[in-house]
């Protein structure tokens, strides 16, 4: 090759502005997990109670959520609502309340099978020693369970940051958007600047989401040692 | 789970669904009737025109290395900037986001190359064009195809979903189409020579033969003639009209030439006049 293609990386303030695409991502990611963390945490346990309504509307809600593509939730938030409702949310908050909801929903899932999972047996010694059932969750129910959980939440998680690249289809400046601004000004120049472009970005998803998957091995290793003894 | 307990999850995940949509349609119209938020004096007070552009279609509207935006179509868009004395927010969008970007009140006014079709008319309101376009074949210099008839019994390449790949397909006169699904792709099958020719938007191949000096636009237009104009939210009069004015004003003072020569020039070969892209006739 005549002039290496990696040059489009270091040309004017395309490195920096890939590394804000990135944050622009990583920001969605976050606040999507952390509200979808405690909203899922919340509608799982309300999942396990035996009221038949309750139960009945979460997972309609779930359903909704795990049926329908992401694409599709992102235009119906972002394009179709606002037409009907006169709701107007920016690119970036619409995101976020998509992301939330749809990693609530399937949480709710992950937290109403870890909790049920824990033997009955704790459940009738809690409340033979007196437990209400709110302390019955908090004391019993939620630490015995948690460990069951984590490493589908983390899946859950690396699945969300993975989801985000689907941002650019509402208008959101991530990492994939701009990746592509900076192939298409680069077309002529550089012929194979899209490998590079491309090759940077599962550089920098990859840093994001190895790490995640390496803890979860560590977690799963640890629970079989925990359960055979 | 039962089969009986996923029927009756699939039952009510649709009515769910129903219920919804039924609200979608019956609530709203009257809402936004009331108050534009994308009239004249609307943007105006706020100070600020959402504008949507492309910002992966060099030379019409992209981002240059320093991250800024610029293209023929930004250009224009700064300029209705100024001349409304409010600052340009620009929201990027892709082709098939355009409508919706309108309709759903994301951006004021639409500057991203839209092609005026019958189709679309129906969705937004187009004000006074300000390009012209129409489908191109571009072949090998060596062997050019000048002429519709000599592409009889030959293969032409396009891409899905463009004009020209509906201009061959309701006039096809033997012509074999082979589709691809992104320009990239339709331009390497040409350069790998598994047709005579490629078809597509001219003002985009003008570039491309400016790149690839082996090849020439051997025929510059065929079938209608279309127009790539601004568009508004359908029923915004108000901006509607502003932007067909400032078209005109602008078309006075000689703007559309200036953009030509600063933004598209460049990027095409010396055998493309300015007439070929721009419209300077408008009244």
């Amino acid at each position: 090759m005549a002039h290496s293609g990696i040059n489009i990386l270091f040309e004017g303030r395309n490195m920096v502005r890939l590394l804000g695409g990135l944050w622009i991502s990583a920001k969605i990611a976050i606040v999507a997990i952390v509200v979808g963390l405690i909203l899922g945490l919340i509608l799982g346990a309300l999942r396990t109670l035996h009221n038949p309504i309750l139960r009945v509307i979460l997972r309609l809600y779930l359903e909704f959520f795990r049926v329908i593509p992401t694409v599709v939730l992102l235009f119906l938030f972002y394009y179709i609502l606002p037409q009907n409702f006169n709701i107007n949310m920016g690119a970036e908050s619409m995101a976020m309340l998509v992301f939330a909801l749809w990693f609530a929903a399937e949480m709710s899932d992950i937290v109403r099978g870890g909790i049920i999972s824990v033997s009955p047996h704790q459940v009738d010694a809690g409340k033979a020693i007196g437990l209400n059932r709110l302390q019955l969750y908090y004391y019993v129910l939620i630490p015995q369970s948690i460990q069951l959980m984590i490493p589908a939440t983390i899946n859950l998680v690396s699945r969300i940051i993975k989801t985000t690249s689907l941002l650019l289809l509402i208008s959101v400046m991530d990492v994939i958007n701009i990746g592509q601004q900076i192939i298409e000004a680069n077309g002529q120049r550089y012929e194979n600047g899209a490998f590079w472009v491309y090759g940077f970005i599962f550089i920098l998803y990859f840093i994001l989401c190895y790490p995640l998957s390496l803890w979860a091995r560590h977690l799963e290793r640890k629970e079989v040692v925990t359960a055979n003894g | 789970m039962k089969l009986k307990q996923i029927f009756r999850a699939v039952v009510a995940t649709l009515a769910t669904l129903l219920v919804v949509s039924v609200a979608a349609t019956a609530v709203p119209t009257k809402a936004h009737a009331a108050t534009n938020n994308s009239s004249v004096s609307a943007i105006k007070k706020r100070g600020t025109i959402k504008i949507a552009v492309f910002g992966d279609l060099q030379p019409y509207g992209w981002v240059t290395k320093s991250g800024k935006r610029t293209g023929y179509d930004v250009y224009l868009a700064r300029q209705i900037g100024k001349d409304l004395g409010v600052k340009v927010k620009f929201v990027q969008v892709n082709a098939d986001s355009r409508v919706d970007a309108l309709k759903s009140n994301k951006v004021d006014l639409v500057l991203a190359n839209f092609t005026v079709t019958k189709e679309r008319k129906q969705q937004v309101s187009f004000a006074k064009p300000y390009m012209k376009v129409s489908v191109g074949v571009v072949s090998k210099k060596s062997s050019p195809v000048t002429k519709a008839s000599q592409l009889k019994g030959k293969k032409v390449i396009v891409t899905k979903g463009t004009t020209a790949e509906e201009y061959f397909t309701k006039h096809s006169n033997g012509v074999t189409l082979q589709k691809y699904d992104s320009k990239t792709q339709q331009f390497n099958a040409l350069k790998n020579g598994r047709a005579k020719a490629l078809a597509d938007d001219n003002s985009y191949l003008f570039a491309w033969v400016k790149k690839h000096p082996t090849y020439t636009v051997g025929i510059k237009t065929i079938g209608p003639s279309q127009t790539i104009s601004p568009a508004v939210k359908k029923g915004n009069t108000s901006l509607l009209n502003w932007t067909n004015k400032e078209i005109t004003k602008l078309n006075k003072k000689g703007f559309f030439e200036t953009n030509y020569n600063k933004n598209l020039k460049p990027y095409f070969g010396s055998d493309i006049k300015a007439s070929d892209i721009i419209i300077t006739n408008n009244k």
